[in-house]
Parts: C-alpha cells; sequence; structure tokens
C-alpha cells in the first residue's frame, strides 16, 4: 500500500504568534517552527499500516525552505521518503490555493491513501482534506479516532456531538486524525541516523504545472485586511482564599447575574 | 435585497443555536433565508424556529442521499443553490461539518472562504481572532460572495418573527458526492447538560481535579450553572474525562458567557480554546499560574474547599 501522509511546518504553538506587518501572512521567521502535532498522529498511523499490510509512507509538504529540517525531523519517524512542494511564488497561499497545489503533487504521487491531521495549529481552517477530496473526485473522512483498512477500502470511527460514527469509503481515499487515534513514536536513535540518508524530492510550481499567480498573494482568493493584538485583558480582581473563598466567587457570579 | 444563505445547523429536530446567532447576524448582510439540508422529513419541525429568528425563506432539500454520506451531497445541492440564487453572502456554522461543507463549496464555486469569524460587517468584512486569542484580523474574500463560517456564541441571538416562504431545491447527488458512506450513527446518552461550544455557561476542570473521580466536583458546579463541562487537555489526557470535551488546541473552541476554570494552569494551548470567553474566573493553588492573567476574577485556593463552599453558596441562594 502506498501512504502519502500530509505534513506541514507551523509556528511554534507554545510561544507568541504574529501575523507580519509588511504582507500580513503568517511570521514564520520568529517563532521556533515545528512539525504541526497533529501530523505526528498521522505519520504514526501511517507506519502502523506499513507494519501491518506493507508498501511504502512517503510524506508531502509544502512550505518555505526551512520546512526541510521539520521533513527530516518527521522522516526520523520512520518513513520512506518525502517530496517537498517548493516555490518563490507560494508564501501567502490561500488554502483553496494551498489544495491546488497539495491535489497537484498527489496526483503524481498517485497513493492508495492519503493521511494528515485534523488541523494545523496555525490556521486551523481543517477544510484541506475536503478540498482535496473535491478536486482529486476521492472520498475524505475526516476526524478519525480508528482506522481500519481492508483489502480495498478504509472504515473509520469519529466522535460527534450526539455519539459517534462510522464512514466507508473505497480507495483511494483521504483520511485525516485526531489525536486520540495512537500515541506517536518518538525518534529512535537509528531512526534519526537514517533520516538524514532517506530521499527527499524537490517539486517546483512548474514541474507541477501550476501557474505563479495561482497561488501565493498572487492568486489569493481572500486577503487580511487589518490585524492587531488583542489587548490584554486585565483588571480582574484576584484574592487568596481565606476560608470564604467560594462564598466571595458565588457573590462575583451574583454582581455579573449568572447567579 | 439579495438573499443571505444560512445553512442551518439541526440535531434531532430541533435548530442549534448558532443557526438563530447566523440569522441575527444575516439581516444586516441582506434578506435572511436558511437552507435546511437532511433526510426526508427534516424541515418541518424546524421551520417555526427559524422563522422566528427572521428567515424570510426557507429552502427545503430533503433526501436520503444527503445524510447518508459524509457532507459531498450537502456541498453539491448548495452549490447548484449558489448558482441558482445569487446570494450576497452564504453563512455557515464553524463546526467540523460547516467548515467541510464550506471548503467543498469554495472549491466547486471556485470562492474564497473565510472560516471562524467572530463578527460579518455589512460589506462582507469578517473578524478573526487567532493564535490562541491573541490577535485580531479582519479579511476579506476577494473572489467570489463572502462565504465565511461564524463561530458559535459569537454572536447574541434576537427573534424577529417572520413568515418564511418554503421553496423546495431539487436534490440530484452524482455518484462523485457519494464516496464515503456513513455506515452507522451511534447515539450515546449525553445527559441533560448543553453542547459545549453553544453553552453559555462552562465549567472546566484541569490537572488539578486530579482523578476521574473528583470532577463530580466540575459536574455539580456546572449543573448549579446550567452549563456544559470541559476538560484541559493534562485532564483529558491522564484519562480524568472523555476527550469530547476537552477545550483548547486540537479540542473544541468555546467562547460561552462564563468560563470557570478549576485547577488549570493555562497553558497557551489550553487559552486557544477559551480565550474569547465573555466572563473569565479560575480557582487555582498557584498564585502564579497564567491562567490568572485572563482572569475577571480569580481565587487563589484549594479548589477542594472553594468549589464545594461556591456549590453550597449557589444553593442557598436558589
Amino acid at each position: 500500500m502506498k501512504i502519502v501522509v500530509l505534513v506541514k511546518q507551523v509556528p511554534d504553538s507554545g510561544v507568541e504568534r504574529t501575523l507580519r506587518v509588511d504582507d500580513n501572512t503568517v511570521d514564520r521567521g520568529s517563532a521556533g517552527n515545528v512539525i504541526n502535532e497533529m501530523d505526528e498522529y498521522a505519520i504514526e498511523e501511517a507506519l502502523r499500516l506499513r507494519e501491518a499490510h506493507g508498501g511504502e509512507v512517503t510524506l508531502l509538504t509544502m512550505g518555505p525552505e526551512k520546512a526541510a529540517e521539520s521533513i527530516r525531523k518527521a522522516l526520523s519517524m520512520g518513513p520512506d521518503g518525502a517530496v517537498h512542494v517548493l516555490d518563490d511564488a507560494l508564501p501567502g497561499s490561500c488554502a483553496p490555493a494551498t489544495s491546488k497545489v497539495l491535489a497537484a503533487a498527489l496526483t503524481t504521487l498517485e497513493p492508495d491513501l492519503v493521511l494528515c491531521g485534523s488541523e494545523s495549529t496555525d490556521g486551523r481552517v481543517q477544510v484541506i482534506p475536503h478540498m482535496l477530496a473535491e478536486r482529486l473526485g476521492i472520498a475524505a473522512l475526516t476526524g478519525a479516532r480508528k482506522l481500519t483498512v481492508d483489502a480495498d477500502a478504509v472504515t473509520i470511527e469519529r466522535q460527534t456531538e450526539e455519539g459517534y460514527e462510522v464512514i466507508r469509503a473505497a480507495t483511494p481515499a483521504i483520511v485525516s486524525v485526531w489525536d486520540t487515534i495512537n500515541e506517536p513514536r518518538y525518534p529512535s536513535f537509528k531512526g534519526i541516523k537514517a533520516a538524514k540518508k532517506k530521499p527527499v524530492r524537490t517539486l517546483s510550481l512548474a514541474d507541477l504545472g501550476i501557474a505563479a499567480d495561482e497561488v501565493g498573494t498572487a492568486g489569493a482568493t481572500s486577503e487580511v485586511v487589518s490585524h492587531s493584538r488583542r489587548p490584554p485583558r486585565s483588571g480582574g480582581a484576584k484574592i487568596t482564599d481565606e476560608g470564604d473563598g467560594g462564598v466571595r466567587l458565588v457573590e462575583f457570579l451574583a454582581t455579573e447575574k449568572f447567579v | 435585497m439579495a438573499e443571505v444563505l444560512v445553512v442551518v445547523e439541526h440535531s434531532t429536530g430541533t435548530v442549534k443555536k448558532v443557526t438563530l446567532e447566523m440569522l441575527t447576524l444575516a439581516r444586516e448582510l441582506g434578506t435572511p433565508a436558511a437552507v435546511v439540508l437532511g433526510g426526508p422529513g427534516t424541515a418541518a419541525a424546524l421551520t417555526d424556529k427559524l422563522g422566528e429568528y427572521g428567515a424570510q425563506r426557507v429552502y427545503v432539500a430533503e433526501h436520503s442521499d444527503v445524510d447518508g454520506y459524509l457532507v459531498a451531497p450537502k456541498a453539491a445541492v448548495l452549490a447548484s443553490l449558489v448558482r441558482d440564487v445569487q446570494p450576497a453572502a452564504v453563512l455557515l456554522a464553524s463546526t467540523q461539518e460547516g467548515k467541510e461543507i464550506a471548503g467543498r463549496l469554495a472549491i466547486k464555486l471556485d470562492n474564497g472562504l473565510l472560516t471562524d469569524a467572530v463578527a460579518v460587517a455589512p460589506d462582507g468584512t469578517a473578524t478573526q481572532v487567532v493564535f490562541a486569542g491573541s490577535t485580531i484580523v479582519t479579511s476579506r474574500v476577494t473572489r467570489g460572495l463572502p462565504l465565511v463560517t461564524i463561530r458559535p456564541n459569537s454572536v447574541t441571538p434576537s427573534p424577529a418573527p417572520a413568515s418564511p416562504e418554503l421553496s423546495t431545491v431539487d436534490v440530484t447527488v452524482d455518484g462523485s458526492a457519494k464516496l464515503a458512506t456513513v455506515v452507522q450513527r451511534v447515539a450515546e446518552a449525553k445527559g441533560a447538560r448543553p453542547e459545549l461550544a453553544e453553552a453559555s455557561v462552562v465549567v472546566s476542570g484541569g490537572r488539578g481535579v486530579g482523578s476521574a473521580d473528583n470532577f463530580a466536583l466540575v459536574e455539580e458546579l456546572a449543573d448549579l450553572l446550567g452549563g456544559a463541562v470541559g476538560a484541559s487537555r493534562a485532564a483529558t489526557d491522564s484519562g480524568f474525562y472523555p476527550h469530547q470535551f476537552q477545550v483548547g488546541q486540537t479540542g473544541k473552541t468555546v467562547s460561552p458567557q462564563l468560563y470557570l476554570a478549576l485547577g488549570i494552569s493555562g497553558a497557551i494551548q489550553h487559552r486557544a480554546g477559551m480565550q474569547t470567553s465573555k466572563v473569565i474566573v479560575a480557582v487555582n493553588k498557584d498564585a502564579d499560574a497564567p491562567i490568572f492573567d485572563l482572569t475577571d476574577f480569580g481565587v487563589v485556593g484549594d479548589l477542594f474547599k472553594v468549589v464545594p463552599q461556591a456549590a453550597e453558596e449557589i444553593r442557598k441562594r436558589k
């Protein structure tokens, strides 16, 4: 089975993140950059499927040059290789343009199964799997907490507000996974060494037959008009419990009319 | 005035609150028109409520294909409706399904898309709060019509009674939209508490709650305040409370009138899910916990003393 895992390098969500002043895009220079956390669950799931069914696991990322660091890190978990879509025209791409690029790359890779995380910690938009499915004419099964693969089909179980659902589709298909699906492995020392030698193929927009003005800020279907820091919340009272903390808490709730 | 299509979120025969919020918002953008997507017989139970909140028209798209497969049929029906109606804007809820339908619609119509908006101006410019609540962004769609998903609890719903005209929408879904089959839907007992994303009051517990049994304290306070129960990732990862109640990054984003954090330190990943709450209250034994940077009222103390006393005090006042 040929599995492609979509991986995104994102600014570390544990530290301060900002938008750039000049072009309103995510500042990927100041914060530390890491693999989008949810993607590690997708990689882990792919590796488990490879262990059970054989085949190969290829990472696919779109991002700036320094995304190469995250690719190596992700490879150290065990995937066989990676494809990096890298082009000066890409920064500032909106979700529809991103899906156009990834769909073109997936067409060249011809996977049986595409795995990805349920959301990225920077954009949190959650639309890429269904946009890809729409473009490629294949099924998208999103938010999996459990995934099973048999001969020519995938079945997922996913949490809903009412309970859970079981969804099934023929392959090829795209499955996004939730962080309840598994526990990602830590790279071994051997894995880290091996990752350095694994093939990483770089594709440009020209390689994918996409024009520069279809992507990036030039081809964007939406734009940021303005952005500002949200004023910090302040002026709140803080008391130390001296035996009446619960009563005083309720007094506060009463002044705010919650009680 | 052109119509503004509001895609109705509904569950077990009731209109979800976010839909009423969207109808309220839609009045500022044009003539509100609700779109009901579901199996046969879905709309009948919903139209009165939709009219009460200002829907001038209800488009009814009912077919077993609509809910027998994941989102693709809904996007297909909506795309053809948008082409027919040429609305001023399309609003969907910023739920997983709402966003997914919107994503497919954006590709079908070659249209831009904005998600997680907390406000939309009459010209279609949307306001979003990003990066764990630290940054406010205004943005607009530059290709096509404003296609925006709205975060629940962002707008105060207000009634504006109307008698909606019903329009039946022809549902023809081809094979390409029927690839992901819903094999089974399992309902789990969820009790009387409001849904987390829609609740006006959320009481959450964190690592400081200490155990699954102790979450009874969190539940008790939530029930006394008519709220939903949430949990931090530390609490769900420790098995204190089920994952679907996790608030924060990789969990739910909530924006209630009141958020009460019990034994939660307030890591940035947790703040990502609750920072736009109107009033924030915390109880934590660590006076330096970052959650206190956000609170309107904070109690430094032992939650096992403070919370039972608060519960007792609320009961006394009732």
